[in-house]
């Protein structure tokens, strides 16, 4: 009895000891290697989301959406890539990928985790066509209609 | 019909449908090159295309001009294609120049993806990626098109392309880009918004007032009564694939 009881000690102490030093050492490993992403910040006071939740989920958000959007003509702003690109596109590049410190290319490259997303969607926010900018703007950039609380508000769940 | 209807806020019933029997004259009166909003129907954005309605375009030949290319290039700024009709090139519409052989009368139409009811790209589509939405628009979804071309080869009416080429600067409302097939959208970013696609605006603003874009499923918009009105033909009737897009003139 005498000796499992010392034993127990004995693992309980070295289970600490293991928990401290991880702890010692992980800050340390996280900072190894390449220096962290420095984002620029973007327009406005806060993302749709909050922040670690965006940093995590937003691959998610997207693809969701993008979904809805395509296939069932679903256009709410709040999650949309365009809304991305408008808020975060680099003053310098104007875009979010065109170079390895805009706002996408920044943590993707970090990461490792390839992007197909710009292989198609526009990488910087974009007026209408000029021979149309005589048309009286759509009812989602004047903000003025009906429609605009609606969009202001728009959830994608 | 309400709920395919503007969502104005009009507290009794009877103004509301007052206001929009005057919206539908408003409509018929201003029509030709005035009408920019051509289409009360405007949905909540968190609503999806709603399969109480179904897109069309009527095309009336006779007022097509010869050589004129308005509907064309306003495709191509829209939607950010480059222009060129070479064989790897994207061309959404294109004019047809169609021959009577035996007097030699000549007239242009112009030709594009005709959204049919039973479309054959769809049902080719290997992995779902050739689509049509509630409301008839025939899409293709460039997150799971793999290229593969079947639909080009199954379309009658050669109305897709493949894109061969990287692009960049798109227009951020259509996005584009290597290795998918793409077509005419009814330009679906303008219709979410209420307005009408892009070469129907032109035309009409061009003074040919060829092209009529509205709902084939409301009996009271311009589209169907135009085309109860007079008689329309479907391009390649005999497939059966009941087209939304109707010619007349041909």
């Amino acid at each position: 009895m005498n000796g499992m009881a010392s034993l127990g000690k004995w693992l309980k102490l070295a289970l600490l000891a293991g928990a401290a030093a991880l702890t010692a050492v992980a800050p340390h490993q996280a900072t190894a290697g390449s220096a962290k992403p420095m984002l620029e910040r973007g327009k406005g006071e806060q993302c749709v989301e909050d922040t670690q939740f965006m940093r995590r989920n937003h691959m998610d958000l997207l693809k969701h959406h993008r979904n809805e959007t395509m296939r069932q003509g679903i256009r709410t702003t709040k999650h949309s890539l365009k809304g991305c690109v408008d808020c975060h596109a680099s003053t310098k590049t104007g875009s979010v990928a065109a170079s390895k410190d805009d706002f996408c290319a920044a943590c993707h490259s970090y990461a490792a985790v390839k992007l197909d997303c710009w292989d198609c969607h526009a990488t910087k926010p974009k007026k209408r066509p000029a021979t149309l900018a005589g048309m009286p703007p759509a009812a989602s950039e004047t903000g003025t209609s009906p429609m605009a609380p609606a969009l202001a508000g728009g959830k994608t769940q | 019909m309400s709920d395919l209807h503007n969502q104005t806020e009009i507290p009794d019933s009877s103004e509301r449908r007052d206001f929009l029997k005057l919206g539908a004259l408003a409509a018929t009166v201003l029509a030709p090159g005035v009408m920019l909003y051509g289409i009360a129907n405007s949905r909540p954005p968190e609503q999806g295309a709603s399969s109480k309605l179904r897109w069309g375009m009527l095309i009336d030949t006779t007022k097509c001009g010869n050589g004129c290319n308005t509907c064309v290039t306003a495709c191509n700024t829209e939607n950010g294609l480059n222009g060129k009709t070479g064989p790897q090139d994207s061309q959404w519409i294109r004019k047809v120049n169609i021959k009577n052989l035996s007097n030699g009368f000549e007239h242009d139409l112009p030709m594009m993806c005709q959204h049919c009811e039973n479309p054959p790209c769809v049902d080719v589509c290997p992995t779902g990626a050739s689509m049509k939405r509630a409301d008839g628009i025939v899409l293709v979804d460039r997150h799971i098109c793999i290229g593969c071309r079947y639909c080009m080869m199954a379309c009658p009416y050669k109305a897709r392309s493949f894109v061969h080429e990287p692009i960049t600067d798109q227009n951020p409302e259509v996005p584009r880009g290597k290795g998918c097939v793409e077509s005419c959208t009814f330009c679906v970013q303008r219709v979410d918004r209420d307005e009408t696609p892009a070469c129907v605006e032109a035309c009409n603003a061009n003074g040919q007032n060829a092209m009529i874009f509205g709902d084939l499923n409301n009996p009271e918009s311009e589209i169907s009564k135009a085309l109860s009105g007079q008689a329309s033909v479907e391009v390649r009737a005999d497939l059966r694939l009941n087209t939304g897009v109707r010619y007349q003139g041909i």
